[in-house]
């Protein structure tokens, strides 16, 4: 524990704790309309992003914000067309963000220790700066992401109905889209582009197992969260390894003990009430 | 009460160059309930999309309420009511969830839900008798049940007009009686209904006015037709497979 004596761990630790709370906030609306991967495809951008900012000597976080943004319009705009070719749009934007990403930090004098740092999220390089831009971002996303839940829940359960709603439906895709680029470009310190989209979805898988309603999954979804990634830190630092793999890997190890202690449990209550009858609907129509 | 309420003038839509609905002209009034009637793929469900401005017209208007379709922003006077619920993503919602979705053309997007919401979503659940239900995930209910969800949600922002997509398509006969009974109160009150339908079933004497589609024009527009044949016998079940009536996208959930 005295490790977290250190300006710089305390640091890592506040940052994966804001970004733990705020990344499944975003991704249960993304994993709601079957966009789970999009974060990823997002984090692809932003490191063409980095490269861009290393290649340049500006803000690599800053550069990355503005081209993961751009990115995210980009993938929201072609997935609102609703063409099947928009796949495949979507995969020459992944590629090329990462290709473009790679060949330019190459091009910089950053050494491949700094891109692993992007990748995969480094504790001590989060700044002072770093920890006010992640702080300002994360709370904002958090803020907005529960505030407009009610609006965000019926735009991704059912966008149609939204519409007829009157709801400002296309604002608030790109809003989402948004959040999500700001969301992976914070992250990047701490869990790095590559990983960060597991942070947004895979609480959300673990909660869902259990959970009966949007918001139960959500407020359970946080939680898990913020576990994994204060957990994840702290083996990070203590075994030395990077803190994206262990904040995953965590993230990933409750949902193996969720799910096979949801099926246990569910085994066990089917043994203790076996009298339950099951109350089948009547035949809504008649096969011949 | 004879202000128009949906106003439908020489509408065309056509679905990658295939026409679907060709000089289409249909005017809702206050108080009326009138059915769409037709086969699948006859156009039916396009022309309610339409309407709402779901799909874009090639030609011709639509006024909502007086008001031309892209003027138009008092969506709180519409409740609508798709075939069926979106498959989501799996992220569980509970019954409530989604019936109090219905607020929101109500209460606008940065209100926080208030005490009048809940009252609403409450009697709307009460309406089609799901109240005992409404702390349960949707996808544990039946197709009935789901339906009878969707026509709270709809019921929820308390509008004066209903528009239904093939409401009974598939619904168990307990559910069709339960939304019988709704709808009845909602006319009842006052409201105009639009919905389709390719069998009227419990709400046939409901029905002020049917239109029928057949092969994207309107073939019959006035008094609700008998049924003919074997469908006009009591003891006729009527089952259609259910051709899917658009091209399904990869994107669209």
């Amino acid at each position: 524990m005295e490790l977290f004596q250190y300006p710089y761990m305390q640091r890592a630790l506040i940052g994966a704790l804001v970004i733990g709370l705020a990344a499944p906030a975003l991704g249960i609306y993304l994993v709601q309309r079957r966009l789970a991967l999009i974060g990823d495809g997002v984090g692809h951008v932003a490191l063409t992003g980095v490269g861009a900012g290393l290649l340049l000597n500006r803000s690599p976080v800053l550069v990355a914000v503005i081209v993961a943004t751009l990115g995210a319009i980009t993938i929201e705009l072609v997935r609102a067309r609703g063409r099947t070719s928009g796949d495949l749009a979507l995969a020459l934007l992944f590629y090329g963000g990462i290709a473009g990403g790679v060949m330019l930090v190459g091009l910089s004098d950053a050494t491949s220790a700094n891109l692993n740092a992007y990748l995969f999220g480094s504790l001590t390089t989060i700044s002072p700066q770093d920890l006010i831009t992640i702080g300002v971002l994360g709370v904002t996303i958090l803020v907005t992401m529960l505030a407009l839940r009610p609006a965000l829940f019926a735009v991704c359960h059912d966008e149609e109905y939204a519409r007829v709603s009157g709801l400002p439906v296309q604002t608030l895709n790109l809003l989402l889209a948004v959040a999500t680029a700001i969301t992976v470009t914070i992250a990047m310190r701490a869990v790095g582009v590559l990983l960060i989209s597991a942070l947004m979805v895979v609480p959300v898988a673990t909660a869902q197992q259990v959970t009966r309603g949007f918001r139960s999954t959500m407020t359970a979804a946080m939680a898990l969260g913020l576990f994994a990634a204060g957990a994840g830190v702290w083996v990070a630092a203590t075994a030395d390894t990077a803190p994206g793999a262990s904040v995953v890997l965590l993230a990933i190890a409750s949902f193996l003990v969720v799910a096979v202690a949801g099926a246990a449990w569910r085994v066990l209550r089917r043994r203790a009430v076996p009298a339950a009858e099951p109350h089948p609907e009547p035949h809504e129509v008649v096969l011949r | 009460m004879t202000s128009p309420v949906i106003t439908v003038t020489h509408g065309v839509v056509g679905y990658d160059g295939r026409p679907v609905l060709r000089d289409v002209s249909l005017t809702v009034t206050a108080g009326e309930v009138v059915a769409v009637l037709g086969a699948n793929g006859s156009g039916k469900s396009t022309l309610i999309r339409a309407a709402l401005g779901l799909v874009p017209l090639a030609a011709g208007s639509v006024e909502l309420f007086g008001t031309p379709l892209r003027r138009f922003r008092q969506w709180r006077r519409i409740g609508y009511v798709p075939q069926r619920l979106g498959a989501g993503g799996g992220v569980p919602a509970t019954v409530r969830e989604v019936v109090a979705s219905g607020r929101l053309a109500r209460r606008g997007v940065l209100r926080p839900p208030g005490r009048a919401d809940r009252e609403a979503v409450d009697a709307a659940l009460r309406a089609v008798g799901l109240a005992d239900r409404a702390g349960d995930p949707v996808a544990t209910l039946s197709g009935g049940q789901q339906q009878r969800t969707l026509i709270a949600r709809a019921l929820a922002g308390r509008p004066e007009l209903l528009v239904l997509d093939e409401p009974t398509a598939g619904v168990d006969a307990a559910s069709q009686e339960a939304f019988a009974g709704a709808l009845h109160a909602f006319v009842a009150d006052g409201g105009t209904v639009l919905l389709v339908a390719h069998e009227l079933g419990p709400l046939r004497p409901l029905i002020s006015r049917a239109v029928v589609v057949h092969q994207g024009d309107i073939a019959h527009d006035g008094a609700v037709p008998e049924p003919a044949g074997h469908h006009a016998e009591p003891d006729h079940d009527h089952v259609h497979p259910h051709g899917p009536d658009e091209p399904a996208g990869l994107w669209s959930s």
